[in-house]
Order: C-alpha cells, then sequence, then structure tokens
C-alpha cells in the first residue's frame, strides 16, 4: 500500500455551535500535489490550522506525515513546511538572513545551512542580491524565495496558502515550476488558491463548502461528474449553493 | 470629454519609478480595467487620480478638473473603494454608510435607488460593526459607501482579489447594473479572466502600461497561431518543448500548455510532429483563441527583452 502524508477522519472543529470543519475525511498520498479549494469561509484555513499542528480539533482523527494531530503537534511542526501569501519572510533582514532564521528554527545545522542556502541563492540566480534585505525584492521573487524557504529543512510535506496570489502571469508559472519539482522530490504539496487554472495543475483537487468536503478527485474526473470543460464551472456548481455568508 | 485623462504621468518613491509615463483616457460610461499584478503601479495611479497622491510629471483631469488643482471639486465628484478595507471597524453598516452620506452632504434616502441592489444583501446586519462582517458583506458596505454621494466616477482597486469564483462573478454582476447608470467605472484586478468584462483595458507591468484597448481587439492582435496540446505526462511535455529550438513560446495553462512556433506558418501537424520526438503519451494538439493571459505574458516578455536589450547597449 502507498504511504499516506496526511489521513482525515470525520475531522471537525466547533467553535460554539458553529461547525467551523464538518467531518471532513481524505488522504493524501507521499509525493502528491493535493489542491485544496473552497468558497470564502467554507473552513480551509480552519483544516489546514488543524493539520499544521496549530490548532486542536473538536473531534475525529488525522495524522499528517504519520503523526497524530491531537498528541503528536510538536512532531508534525517539525515535518512539515509552511507558506501564505500574507506573511513568509522577514522584510527586514537580508536573503542569507532569513534563510539562516528559518534554517535554524527547523535545526537544520550551521554547515549544512551555510552549503545550502549558498546553493539556493545560486539556485534562483540571487547571489548578487543574497545580502540584501527581503523587502526591497520584487513580489514575485519573494515567493519564489518564501517557498523555497518552506522547504529548505526538507520537510515530508508543505503547506501553501495562497502562494501565487496577486503574482505576474509568467513568475505564477515559474512558481509551479517549483512546485513540481519539489513533489518529483517526493516532497507533498498541499496548495489553496483562487485561480481554477491552478487546479488544473494538482493531481487531486477537494472542494469545501460550508465546513464540508463536498468533491475530491482528479480535475479531470471532477470535469466528468459535472460534464463540463472548465473547473471554473465545477467550482461555480459545487459553491454557488453555500449557505454559510462569505468570508 | 473624457471622464479621465491621464497625460505622461510618473509617480517615483524615492529611486523606485512606480508609475512610469502613463497616459490613457476613460469615456464616460465606460467600465475600464487596469490589469497586471501586485506592484505594476495600479494603486498608486488610482491615488493620483482620486488626489490622494500627487504625481512627479505629467498631468490628470477627472471630470475636467486637474487633479492637484481642483483637487477639492474631485473629491465631491468620485467614489474610491481602496484595496484595503478601509471603513470604520468599529461603526455598524448603519452607521458607516450615514457617516459617509453626511460628510458629502446627503443622506442614505437621496440615492437610496443608486445602492438599493447592493444594500439590500447586507442590511439584514445593519446592527453589525463593520470589523465583524464576513469578506463578502465588508465589500458590498464598501460599495455603497462608495457610491452613496452619487459620484460621477466610481475607482474601485482590486475589489475581487482573494475572493472566490463565485463572489467574483456576483462582483462584476453588480458592475454591470452601475454601469447601465451611466457611472464611469475604474477597476483594477490582478485576474486576468476579469479583463474580458471590461469595455476596455489597461495591461500594466512595472509602472508601464503595455497596451490599452477593448479585450476583444488585445485578443485578435496576438501575432501568431496559438495551440493547446496535453499528454499523459504534461510537465514532462511542458520540460521538452521548452528546450525544442522550434518552439517560440509554451506555458502552462491549466490542463494544456499553450504554444507558439517560431515559423509563422506551422499548423497542428507541424506541433505533433515535433512532439514526436519525445514520445509523448495521449498526445492532442489543437489551434485556439488566445486570452487575455496569453497576450499579458507575450507583452511581458516583449517589454523584458526590449529592457534587456537598452540594459546590454547602455554596457551594464
Amino acid at each position: 500500500m502507498e504511504n499516506k502524508a496526511i489521513v482525515c477522519k470525520d475531522l471537525t472543529k466547533q467553535f460554539g455551535d458553529f461547525k467551523a470543519v464538518d467531518k471532513i475525511s481524505f488522504e493524501v498520498s507521499e509525493g502528491e500535489i493535493f489542491g485544496f479549494l473552497g468558497a470564502n469561509g467554507a473552513g480551509k484555513t480552519t483544516a489546514m490550522r488543524i493539520l499544521c499542528g496549530l490548532s486542536f480539533p473538536t473531534s475525529g482523527e488525522a495524522t499528517v506525515a504519520g503523526f497524530d494531530v491531537y498528541k503528536q503537534q510538536e512532531k508534525i511542526k517539525k515535518n512539515i513546511g509552511y507558506m501564505s501569501q500574507k506573511f513568509s519572510l522577514y522584510d527586514n533582514l537580508t536573503i542569507l538572513e532569513n534563510i539562516e532564521f528559518y534554517g535554524g528554527v527547523y535545526g537544520v545545522s550551521r554547515p549544512e545551512i551555510k552549503e545550502r542556502s549558498q546553493d539556493l541563492v545560486k539556485t534562483l540566480g540571487l547571489e548578487k542580491e543574497a545580502k540584501k534585505l527581503v523587502g526591497g525584492l520584487p513580489l514575485g521573487w519573494k515567493q519564489k524565495l518564501a517557498f523555497s524557504v518552506a522547504v529548505f529543512h526538507r520537510p515530508k510535506i508543505v503547506f501553501l496558502d495562497e502562494p501565487t496570489g496577486g503574482v505576474d502571469p509568467i513568475t505564477r508559472r515559474q512558481f509551479w515550476d517549483m512546485i513540481y519539482e519539489a513533489s518529483a522530490n517526493g516532497i507533498t504539496v498541499f496548495v489553496t488558491t483562487h485561480y481554477m487554472d491552478e487546479a488544473e495543475y494538482c493531481n487531486r483537487i477537494s472542494i469545501m463548502v460550508d465546513g464540508r468536503v463536498e468533491a475530491i478527485d482528479s480535475p479531470a474526473g471532477l470535469k466528468n461528474r459535472f460534464n463540463t470543460t472548465s473547473m471554473d464551472e465545477v467550482f461555480y456548481e459545487l459553491a454557488r449553493n453555500a449557505k454559510r455568508a462569505a468570508d | 470629454m473624457p471622464s479621465v485623462t491621464l497625460n505622461n504621468i510618473t509617480k517615483k518613491y524615492g529611486d523606485f519609478v512606480a508609475v512610469d509615463n502613463v497616459s490613457f483616457e476613460v469615456q464616460k460610461g465606460e467600465l475600464f480595467g487596469l490589469i497586471g499584478p501586485d506592484g505594476a503601479g495600479k494603486t498608486s495611479i488610482f491615488r493620483v487620480l482620486t488626489t490622494l497622491l500627487i504625481a512627479e510629471e505629467g498631468t490628470a483631469i477627472v471630470e475636467g478638473h486637474d487633479v492637484v488643482k481642483d483637487f477639492q471639486e474631485i473629491r465631491n465628484k468620485v467614489g474610491y473603494m481602496p484595496g484595503k478595507f478601509s471603513l470604520y471597524q468599529d461603526l455598524t453598516v448603519k452607521e458607516n454608510l450615514n457617516f459617509f452620506a453626511t460628510i458629502f452632504g446627503t443622506t442614505i434616502e437621496e440615492n437610496y435607488d443608486l445602492i438599493k441592489d447592493i444594500y439590500d444583501q447586507i442590511k439584514p446586519f445593519n446592527n453589525r460593526r463593520a470589523g465583524k462582517l464576513s469578506g463578502g458583506m465588508k465589500q458590498k458596505l464598501a460599495l455603497c459607501c462608495a457610491l452613496i454621494h452619487k459620484p460621477e466616477v466610481l475607482f474601485l482597486d482590486e475589489p475581487t482579489t482573494g475572493v472566490d469564483v463565485v463572489s467574483r462573478s456576483e462582483f462584476w454582476e453588480m458592475l454591470d447594473k452601475l454601469k447601465k447608470q451611466q457611472i464611469t467605472i475604474v477597476v483594477s484586478t490582478p485576474y486576468m479572466d476579469e479583463a474580458k468584462l471590461c469595455d476596455r483595458i489597461a495591461l500594466i507591468q512595472n509602472g508601464k502600461i503595455m497596451k490599452v484597448d477593448q479585450p476583444q481587439e488585445i485578443i485578435n492582435s496576438f501575432p501568431k497561431p496559438l495551440f493547446a496540446a496535453k499528454a499523459k505526462n504534461i510537465y514532462k511535455l511542458l520540460k521538452d518543448l521548452r528546450t525544442d529550438t522550434e518552439i517560440e513560446s509554451c506555458d502552462a495553462f491549466g490542463e494544456f500548455i499553450h504554444l507558439t512556433l517560431k515559423s509563422e506558418t506551422g499548423n497542428e501537424e507541424t506541433i505533433k510532429a515535433i512532439a514526436e520526438k519525445y514520445n509523448p503519451e495521449n498526445f492532442q494538439v489543437k489551434k485556439i483563441q488566445p486570452t487575455i493571459e496569453d497576450s499579458f505574458i507575450r507583452l511581458m516578455r516583449e517589454q523584458n527583452n526590449s529592457e534587456e536589450f537598452k540594459g546590454a547597449s547602455n554596457g551594464k
């Protein structure tokens, strides 16, 4: 049997009477690129926080990289990488300092940080900027660097929360090249996006509506099921009946 | 007379040129889109036009008034919805609306017709504080507040960023209704698929306007035949085709790869013959109509190439 990077069974998170996440169940295989889609307010962020070891579920089960979300939060954190559009790097540190900082936090040894950060800067073509503050970099570069930093400690799984929002169309594609490469190196990718063309780049996607996973399949499978050629329409069909006010 | 005119506007922050010699016009009653990624200069243009920033060079006219000399008149005539939620979080829905009506010397009732469709959707939450509203509702309230004084021009800075597909399409329906009321609308978005909903668009990148035209005209002016291809292992196909000398451009587009040939004459058969070299499984190819995103990518590359060329000739 293939190994599972993430397993969720009836995972639920309740705030008072409000079921933010309502009995969701799914599995993500190792090395898979898994798209986690949903309308605003569907419960994606809440579910993602649980899977990253930042919040306890109310009921149900889940393991991430084989570790239990109730009892082994710290082990989960060590084995994952995380990047979001909103926060990822420190603007007031240089590129190298950011890499060193994150490498250090995740327990990569000093000699290794030194060696690998030089390699990384070279691969990204940022040798000249390595000692400049991150704040001065164009957004596209920041996002690519943030992703590289998120996988610097070679985690088993990387969580990407709308990593390409607002990024130009060429950089957006370069970013997906990096995702493919990470996946080819065995890193499982768990990604959210509002760009439906990016949903097509995933091996499988799930679509959340009102706290529940309403559909989960390959992009082709979903389009088949809804008898359409566009992911936009699949999403529209599922999400337009959402009862929850969007957020 | 156009509703909005920019003549060679340049806005700098220190050494950084955010808006670089930008000129365009927006006609009365037009729905005009500024399309480009973060950092392209969209917000700076909005802030110059709403008299909140002064450009270093160039002139801009809104409804016949100069943005520097007549800023007071302009402020009475335009509605502005900034990209960042800027209403009073501690005031309720109703209080925010009343506040904005009052400072513009009007009342909610006076221009009720204009906001009715949108306001009806948030009216049940009249007594909720703005800070406690969901994203979609905040957006609707902000739009109501920007409309309450019946502006002649509405400036909307990235109203749909971070919003899901369903809410986005609802928002554009609202804009369409407003357009019918003869309000000029200038809207910015990083989502290229929204471009086709505008009468005319400006494609903007690195502070420069790459093109201004009707969406269909931009699509029609794509200079080469465009093909969409796919295979079982699409990523391998993408990497193989990228290295091929006969291929000019090759980009992932959802489940397909969009590509152009260096030669002017090729067709599907030419592409198939090229792809065969790499033995793709289940290979398919068809000629397609370009999208705005195809045009944007092409123009961006042209811009980058000409800048590199300039850099090279300067001996950098």
